[in-house]
C-alpha cells in the first residue's frame, strides 16, 4: 500500500536553523563552487584547475606588497558597503554610492588644488575631512529629500545622480589637468605632499584600513544599539508601524542617507587624500556597486561584511593574476567569480528550505 | 449512514514545519450534500490540513482517498483535477482584470470571453450569486471578490469545495447570503468544507462538525447532536466559560470629546461626517458598523495618525480641563501626557513588526524614553516576559519574530504592550478577529478588565452579538455619519444592524 507515487522531491521549509549548521551549508556551497570552477576551467582551457586556484591565492597573498593591497582595495569596498548598509536596512536603495564616493573624492581633491597655499597642511586636512563629508551627504541628501517630499523613487534618482557627478569629475579633471592637454590631473602637490593624509609606521595603507576597521565597529553599534539604528529597522519593515509609533519617517529617512553619503565621502577622502593623491572618473572603480553585494550577502552585519568583503576583493586580485600567468581572457575569471557567487547566493535557499527526497522520507520513520 | 463512500477520506496525515508538528495523523472524512465545520483554536492544523488537500503542501505521512479511491495530490492542479476548490482568506485576484478575466485565468484551451461570461452567468443563476461578469475587481466589494473567487473555483468543475474563514469580513446580511449559496451547494450534492470560528454559524449552517486540537483529530459529530459549549470544550481540550462579564460603569467622567469630526481619505472620499460623541472613563463604548464606514479613520483620528478636515479631538483630564489632540502626532500625545494606547486592525502591518522578536515589539511603544542614544534592550525583554507570562502566549522565546507565532498569540502580544504602560485611553479595532474562541475571551476579559480599572474604552467590532454582549454603549456608524447611540445592556443585533445599514434605522435615511 505504500506504492502511491509521490514527487520525486518537496521542499519544505526549515524552522530556526542553528548557526552552525548554517554555516556549514555556506562553506559546502563554496566547496561545491569550486569543484564546479574546477571542472568548468578544465574542460573549458585544459588548465590544471589546482594550477588555477594556486594563482588566484598567489594573485592575492604572493607578497607583502600584494598583501596590503588586498587590505586596501578590501578597506574601501568595506567602507563604501558600510555607508550603503544604513540605507539599505531601511530598504532605502541607494545605488548612488559610485557618484557619492566620486564627489567625496572631488571635494578633497578641490581642497588639496585649490586652499595648497593658502592653509597650513593640517588645517588644510581638516577642511578637507569636512567638505569630503559634507559633499558625500549632499550628493546622497538631494535624493533622500525628494524621497520624503515626494515619494520619489531613490534607486533611479541616485542612480542618476552617478552620471552627473562624474561628469563634474571629467570637467574639473579638464579644467586642472596638468600639464595642459594630459587629460588628467596627475598627482596632487606631488613635491610638498600638502593635503596627503598622514602615513602611519611603513606603509602607506594602514591608516585607511584603521579609519575604516574603526567604523566599521561603530556602524556595527550604531545599527544594533542606537536608538537611530532601531528606527531604521522598524522603517525598513514597515512605515505604517514606524508612524503608528510616532516615529517621523521623512526625517528617519534624510537622517540616514545623509549618513550613508557621508561615509561614502570618506571613502573619496581616503582614497584621493590617503592613496592615489589624484582624481579621476573612475576613481570609485565601481566598488559602488560591489558594496550592494557585499552588504546584502553579509544580510547587513557589518561584521559579516568583512568577511564578503575580502571574498570579493580576493577573487577580484586573483582574477587579475589568472588572466595574466595563463594569458586567459579577463572574462574567464569573472566567469569563475560568477561561478562562486552563484552558489553563495544559492546556499541561502538551502539554509531556508529543506529538500525531500522520496526515499529519505521513508528512511526517517 | 456511515456506509456511503465519503467524498475525502484522510487518514494519518502527518506535517511538519521544522520541529513544529502543525498535524500529528489527522482523520478526515467529508461527505457529498453535507456541509462539514472543521473546527480548532488558531495554530490546531486547519488551514494546514486543508492547503494538503487543495496541493498546496505535500504530507510527510499519511494517505488521501477522493471517493474511495487513494489518490496523491502533489499540485494545486492535482487537486483541481480531482475537483478540489479552495477559497483562501486572502483572496488572489488579478486588480485590474473583470470577474470573467479572474474566473478563466490559467485555463487552458482557447479563450474565448462570451462562452466564459455565457458559464459564469449559468453558475450564478444556479446557485444564486450575484456577480457581474464584466465588472473589474478593483470596483468590488470584499463580499462581491469572495463571490468570484468561489465561482472561479465552481467554474472549474470543483465538487469539492473549501471555504477557509470566509465570513470574517463579511456583514450579517453578507454572511447570510453567503450561507443561502452554500445551501444551494450543498442540495446540489456538493461537499463542502467552512472552517470559521463562529459557533453560531457552525450551528446555523453546517451538518457535521470535526474538530481538531494541536494538529490532532479530536473527534467529530452530527451538528444537530451537539452544541457550542460542548464543541468549545473539545477544541480547548478543557470547559470554557463563554460569558463576557460585564459590570457597570464605575464613575463614569468624559475623557474623549470629539466634536463634529469630519475626514476625508488619501483620494478625497469623504470618510466620517460630522461625527461628534463622547467616550467616558470607566466604559466601554462599541463602535458598531458595515466595514469601511470609517471606523478605522476614527479611531486613527483619535491616536494621531489621520488628518482631519474639521471639528476637534479633545482629551478630558480628570478636573475637566480639555486639551485639543488635533494636528499632533502619536509622539506629542504621549508628550502631553496622555496614556493613549492602539490596538490597531493590522497587527504585522501596523501595530507589530513581523520580522522583530517579541523583546523588539515590546520596545516600539517605548525605546524612545531617556535620554541615552541607546536603546534598553533588557527593559523590554522583561516587560515581554511579564506579557508572555500573563497572557499564556505560546512562543519558544522572546527572542522569537512575532511572525512565526499564531494568530492569537501575536494579538496577545500587541495587547498585552498596549495596556502594560497603564493607558487611560484603550482605542482597539477588531481586537478579535481571526482569533480562536479561548483567545476571544482573554481579549474580552482584558478589555473587561481595563474598563474596571477606569479606562476610557472605545471598541471597534464586527462580531454583533460580541458588541452587545461586552459594551456599555453602542456608537452606530452609517456611511461615515452617526446612525444613534444605544444602551448595550437594552438594545440587540437587530437593531444595530438596521441601523448600520440607515440612519437612524428607520425610515428612508
Amino acid at each position: 500500500m505504500d506504492k502511491r507515487k509521490e514527487p520525486l522531491i518537496h521542499i519544505t521549509k526549515r524552522g530556526a536553523v542553528a548557526p552552525g549548521r548554517a554555516w556549514a551549508i555556506r562553506v559546502g556551497a563554496i566547496i561545491a563552487a569550486l569543484l564546479v570552477c574546477a571542472v568548468v576551467t578544465t574542460l573549458t582551457t585544459g588548465i590544471n584547475p589546482f594550477a588555477v586556484f594556486g594563482a588566484i591565492f598567489e594573485g592575492a597573498f604572493g607578497t607583502n606588497r600584494k598583501i596590503w593591497m588586498l587590505l586596501q582595495n578590501m578597506a574601501i569596498l568595506l567602507c563604501v558597503s558600510l555607508a550603503v548598509t544604513p540605507a539599505f536596512k531601511m530598504r532605502c536603495w541607494n545605488l548612488g554610492a559610485e557618484g557619492q564616493v566620486l564627489i567625496g573624492g572631488l571635494a578633497t581633491a578641490s581642497c588639496m588644488i585649490l586652499l595648497r597655499d593658502a592653509l597650513p597642511g593640517w588645517l588644510l586636512i581638516a577642511v578637507m575631512v569636512i567638505s569630503a563629508i559634507l559633499a558625500g551627504a549632499v550628493w546622497a541628501g538631494i535624493p533622500a529629500l525628494f524621497k520624503a517630499k515626494f515619494n520619489t523613487n531613490e534607486t533611479l534618482f541616485t542612480l542618476m545622480m552617478n552620471y552627473v557627478a562624474t561628469q563634474l569629475v571629467a570637467y574639473f579633471v579638464i579644467l586642472w589637468e596638468v600639464p595642459k592637454g594630459a587629460g588628467k590631473i596627475g598627482i596632487i602637490n606631488q613635491n610638498t605632499q600638502i593635503g596627503w593624509l598622514p602615513q602611519i609606521g611603513s606603509s602607506k595603507y594602514l591608516l585607511n584600513i584603521l579609519v575604516v576597521a574603526v567604523i566599521t565597529g561603530l556602524m556595527f553599534v550604531y545599527l544594533r544599539y542606537s536608538k537611530h539604528g532601531y528606527e531604521i529597522s522598524v522603517v525598513g519593515e514597515s512605515e505604517r508601524t514606524a508612524r503608528y509609533i510616532g516615529i517621523k519617517v521623512e526625517k528617519v529617512i534624510i537622517r540616514t542617507m545623509l549618513l550613508s553619503g557621508a561615509i561614502c565621502g570618506v571613502a573619496g577622502l581616503l582614497l584621493v587624500g590617503g592613496t592615489d593623491h589624484t582624481i579621476t572618473t573612475s576613481i570609485a572603480g565601481g566598488r559602488g556597486f560591489t558594496a550592494v553585494m557585499v552588504s546584502w550577502l553579509a544580510k547587513f552585519n557589518p561584521l559579516m561584511m568583512i568577511l564578503t568583503s575580502f571574498l570579493l576583493v580576493l577573487l577580484e586580485r586573483g582574477a587579475g593574476e589568472i588572466s595574466t600567468n595563463f594569458g586567459l581572457n579577463r572574462s574567464f575569471s569573472d566567469i569563475l567569480t560568477g561561478i562562486i557567487l552563484f552558489f553563495i547566493i544559492g546556499s541561502e535557499f538551502f539554509i531556508q528550505y529543506k529538500v525531500n527526497f522520496r526515499k529519505t522520507a521513508k528512511e526517517e520513520k | 449512514m456511515d456506509n456511503r463512500i465519503p467524498a475525502v477520506k484522510m487518514r494519518n496525515i502527518t506535517k511538519r514545519f521544522g520541529s513544529v508538528v502543525a498535524n500529528d495523523k489527522c482523520w478526515l472524512d467529508v461527505y457529498r450534500g453535507e456541509i462539514l465545520a472543521l473546527l480548532g483554536e488558531n495554530g490546531s492544523g486547519k488551514t494546514t490540513l486543508m492547503n494538503m488537500l487543495s496541493g498546496i503542501y505535500f504530507p510527510d505521512e499519511g494517505t488521501i482517498a477522493i471517493d474511495g479511491k487513494e489518490v496523491v495530490i502533489a499540485s494545486p492542479k492535482d487537486a483541481f483535477d480531482l475537483g478540489i476548490g479552495m477559497i483562501h482568506q486572502h483572496y488572489k485576484l488579478v486588480d485590474v482584470f473583470t470577474a470573467a478575466e479572474n474566473i478563466v485565468l490559467g485555463l487552458p484551451g482557447k479563450l474565448d470571453m462570451r462562452t466564459a461570461s455565457a458559464k459564469i452567468r449559468e453558475i450564478c443563476g444556479k446557485y444564486g450569486f450575484e456577480v457581474d461578469p464584466d465588472m473589474k475587481i478593483y470596483d468590488m466589494s470584499v463580499s462581491q471578490k469572495q463571490t468570484v473567487e468561489i465561482v472561479k473555483v465552481l467554474y472549474r468543475g470543483a465538487d469539492i469545495l473549501i471555504l477557509d474563514e470566509p465570513t470574517a469580513v463579511l456583514t450579517p446580511q453578507e454572511t447570510d447570503r453567503l450561507f443561502a449559496v452554500l445551501r444551494n451547494m450543498r442540495d446540489d450534492g456538493k461537499a463542502i468544507v467552512i472552517i470559521t470560528h463562529k459557533m453560531h454559524e457552525v450551528e446555523d449552517l453546517s451538518d457535521r462538525v470535526a474538530v481538531l486540537r494541536k494538529g490532532q483529530f479530536t473527534g467529530d459529530m452530527l451538528t444537530k447532536n451537539t452544541n457550542a459549549q460542548e464543541m468549545t470544550n473539545m477544541m480547548v481540550g478543557r470547559p470554557v466559560a463563554l460569558n463576557i462579564n460585564r459590570t457597570e460603569p464605575e464613575d463614569p467622567k468624559p475623557r474623549i470629546q470629539v466634536r463634529d469630526l469630519t475626514v476625508r481619505d488619501m483620494e478625497g472620499t469623504l470618510k466620517l461626517d460630522h461625527v461628534s460623541f463622547t467616550a467616558c472613563s470607566g466604559e466601554i463604548l462599541g463602535i458598531a458598523g458595515i466595514s469601511g464606514c470609517g471606523q478605522k479613520e476614527l479611531l486613527e483620528a483619535i491616536a494621531g495618525l489621520q488628518p482631519v478636515e474639521t471639528g476637534d479631538i479633545s482629551y478630558v483630564e480628570s478636573d475637566g480641563s480639555e486639551e485639543s489632540l488635533i494636528g499632533k502626532d502619536p509622539l506629542d500625545i504621549k508628550k502631553m501626557g496622555v496614556a493613549l494606547s492602539f490596538v490597531p486592525e493590522d497587527r504585522l502591518g501596523m501595530g507589530l513588526v513581523g520580522s522583530m522578536d517579541l523583546g523588539d515589539n515590546v520596545m516600539l511603544r517605548s525605546y524612545s524614553e531617556g535620554n541615552s542614544v541607546f536603546t534598553d534592550r533588557k527593559k523590554s525583554y522583561k516587560v515581554a516576559r511579564g506579557i508572555v507570562e500573563y497572557f499564556d502566549v505560546v512562543t519558544p522565546s522572546v527572542e522569537t519574530p512575532v511572525r512565526r507565532l499564531s494568530g492569537g498569540n501575536v494579538q496577545k502580544v500587541l495587547v498585552g504592550r498596549e495596556i502594560v504602560n497603564a493607558p487611560k485611553v484603550l482605542l482597539t479595532a477588531y481586537a478579535t478577529r481571526g482569533l480562536d474562541i479561548n483567545s476571544s475571551y482573554q481579549i474580552y476579559e482584558t478589555i473587561s478588565e481595563q474598563k474596571r480599572k477606569g479606562v476610557a474604552v472605545i471598541y471597534v467590532g464586527e462580531d454583533l452579538d460580541v458588541l452587545v454582549e461586552l459594551c456599555d454603549r453602542i456608537l452606530v456608524l452609517c456611511g461615515g455619519r452617526v446612525s444613534g447611540v444605544v444602551d448595550g445592556r437594552k438594545t440587540n443585533k437587530r437593531e444595530i444592524g438596521a441601523m448600520m445599514t440607515r440612519l437612524g434605522g428607520e425610515g428612508r435615511g
